[in-house]
């Protein structure tokens, strides 16, 4: 285990007690709702907020270890941290930002432009070093942020909402990429978001943080398919199928195709909101490209909804009012169409 | 932004407090001497004066920015206890009247001060009536300005690129050098700008501490106030000297306070 960390923390509006563990290349996505604690968390692994209690290692070096008295400052810890709105230095130029960590760490300048040049070169941004961080695109902010967090090829790297503030079309580009390096990445990795898609895209492991407590630990598809908590049904009760892009059309592993508002290609996933799912007695007219026969499995109220589970060739969740749950006659074993809007389809690299 | 009429009760005292303000300024334009305005300003003493006051400002200005602002950080960021008392004790020379300032300082700093006479007994160094006393007395004048400016810059910068360079394995020394102080560059030169204007205005202070003395002491303002007793002519084109710097400073700083509808940045 490369990092190994219990951190409590007392202080602030809200207690935190979090254990956790990420080996060596490993990533481990710690999800919650705001002000779950999840910042507070990542913030003590990064060394800016000295815990009140338990232990953080790495590599079985201790960072913090409050009865031992042991507090190792942020500047002294090998790590890499991104931040939701990037954070470079507006008064540098990229390649500036880049070499930061290696010069404050003693490299020479030409070292560290030489290394932050290289890093700028696999994130995209070798024709972008010279110009400021205002002068980027928010994912080509994010890409140089990253480039800047791992060029001093750090023990831990922090990622916090690392996507939460890009658009849709450019979050997708950059998930993508972030999860090719992350898979690079021989370090241990914890990534805080609210987005279950990035969670399962880019994490080996999740980790459910409310409350400032671990309520759910697992893979991604554990998590997704057995949630504990209302929470965690509504943020990973999305059905995920993997696939083949072919433009605007998905064709499933599990057989059927799914037709996408953006062109897709290669392996890919798709995801799809129980909420934007459809459910009619019959094939409903005008033909909808995304309609596919189910059966229902089994259902159970959520809320003010109730969650349908579909059998068939591409198993969905399907969330209807209790109300057209009742007018549609539903049972375990009733025969339904499911309709899903392309535009309600997410889909993106696998 | 609707524009709508100034009402009566409102637009009458505003057009009053206008020419209050600006009658005065006009006045010293009208009655400039400009035929003369050559040999008024080649006049031995003027350019004794200006060089003077130009010279210690910028050294105030200097010794305010050295000194200012980290005191300006401590005030911002650290978390030490009595930071709102340090905060007041800091600006009281603000309200202070210059006068008292600069009694205070002849008290400590004169040949008979506390400090003053320490410093004359071991090194022979009086400090009362000599240009570093000018130095000295708008600095205590002009350096609260600087400070609240940059405190007031660190609090609205975003401390969490601090954070960022501490990941990056900056120490806080460094990341005051190579993120903080340069994020706050333009609140540093809009308090250096306006510190060193209220130190080339300084009177009161400078004249109780340093006296005035042509070419040691005697900075512009000094110059103006002792010419109007005796050639009123030099005094008006000295005012005018002083006028043209202020509109200067203005200026310099127009970006900052007047070109954004006054949102100071």
């Amino acid at each position: 285990m490369s990092l190994q960390a219990h951190v409590v923390v007392r202080r602030g509006t809200l207690p935190v007690d979090v254990g956790l563990e990420v080996a060596d290349g490993e990533v481990l996505a710690v999800l919650g709702p705001n002000g779950a604690g999840k910042s507070t968390l990542l913030r003590v692994l990064a060394g800016l907020l000295p815990p009140d209690g338990g232990r953080v290692a790495v590599d079985g070096r201790p960072w913090d270890d409050v009865a031992a008295g042991v507090h190792l400052p942020a500047h002294r810890r090998p790590l890499g941290m991104v931040f939701q709105d990037h954070l470079l230095f507006p008064h540098l130029s990229v390649l500036d930002n880049v070499a930061f960590g290696p010069r404050t760490r003693g490299a020479s300048r030409a070292a560290a432009r030489r290394a932050a040049a290289g890093w700028l070169d696999r994130v995209g941004l070798a024709d972008l070093g010279a110009r400021r961080p205002g002068q980027l695109s928010g994912g080509q902010a994010q890409r140089a942020a990253l480039a800047r967090a791992l060029v001093g090829d750090p023990a831990l790297l922090l990622l916090d909402e690392p996507l939460s503030a890009l658009d849709a079309r450019t979050r997708l580009a950059v998930r993508a990429e972030l999860r090719r390096h992350l898979a690079e990445f021989g370090g241990s990795t914890v990534l805080v978001t609210h987005d279950p898609v990035d969670a399962t895209a880019l994490a080996d492991r999740v980790l459910v943080v409310e409350d400032g407590a671990v309520v759910q630990a697992g893979t991604p598809a554990d998590v997704a398919r057995h949630p504990r908590t209302d929470y965690v049904a509504r943020l990973v009760g999305l059905s995920l199928l993997p696939g083949t892009g072919e433009g605007l059309t998905v064709r499933l592993a599990g057989g059927g195709t799914v037709a996408v508002a953006e062109p897709a290609a290669g392996p890919v996933l798709v995801a799809i909101r129980p909420e934007s799912v459809a459910l009619y007695p019959s094939r409903p007219a005008g033909s909808p490209r995304n309609a596919w026969p189910a059966r229902v499995a089994g259902a159970t109220p959520h809320g003010s909804t109730v969650r349908c589970e579909l059998d068939g060739e591409v198993p969905l969740l399907a969330d209807v009012t209790a109300t057209a749950f009742a007018e549609l006659g539903l049972a375990p074993g009733s025969p339904v169409w499911a309709v899903v809007k392309a535009s309600e389809v997410t889909v993106y690299a696998r | 932004m609707r524009r709508e009429r100034t009402p009566a009760p409102l637009l009458v005292p505003a057009t009053l407090a206008v020419a209050f303000l600006v009658l005065p300024l006009a006045g010293l334009l009208v009655r400039t001497p400009w035929t003369q305005l050559g040999t008024l300003l080649t006049a031995p003493g003027v350019g004794q004066a200006l060089r003077l006051s130009l010279l210690s400002a910028t050294l105030a200005t200097a010794v305010s920015v050295v000194l200012g602002v980290p005191l300006a950080w401590v005030l911002a960021r650290s978390r030490a206890r009595g930071r709102a008392v340090l905060r007041a004790l800091v600006t009281v020379p603000l309200v202070l009247p210059p006068v008292v300032g600069g009694v205070a300082l002849f008290l400590v700093l004169g040949r008979q001060g506390i400090v003053g006479s320490w410093l004359a007994g071991t090194t022979g160094v009086t400090i009362p009536f000599t240009t570093a006393a000018v130095v000295i007395a708008e600095t205590f004048v002009a350096m609260p300005f600087l400070v609240i400016s940059v405190e007031g810059a660190l609090r609205a910068a975003d401390a969490r690129y601090e954070d960022a360079a501490a990941t990056l394995g900056a120490d806080r020394w460094t990341t005051f050098r190579r993120v903080t102080l340069p994020l706050v560059a333009p609140g540093v030169a809009a308090g250096a700008v306006l510190c060193w204007a209220r130190a080339l205005g300084e009177f009161g202070a400078t004249i109780t501490f340093a006296g005035n003395f042509p070419g040691t002491t005697q900075t512009m303002p000094l110059a103006v106030y002792l010419a109007l007793q005796r050639d009123p002519q030099a005094a008006i084109v000295l005012s005018l000297v002083l006028l043209l710097v202020s509109v200067a400073t203005l200026l310099l700083l127009r970006d900052r306070w007047l070109g954004r509808g006054g949102a100071a940045g």
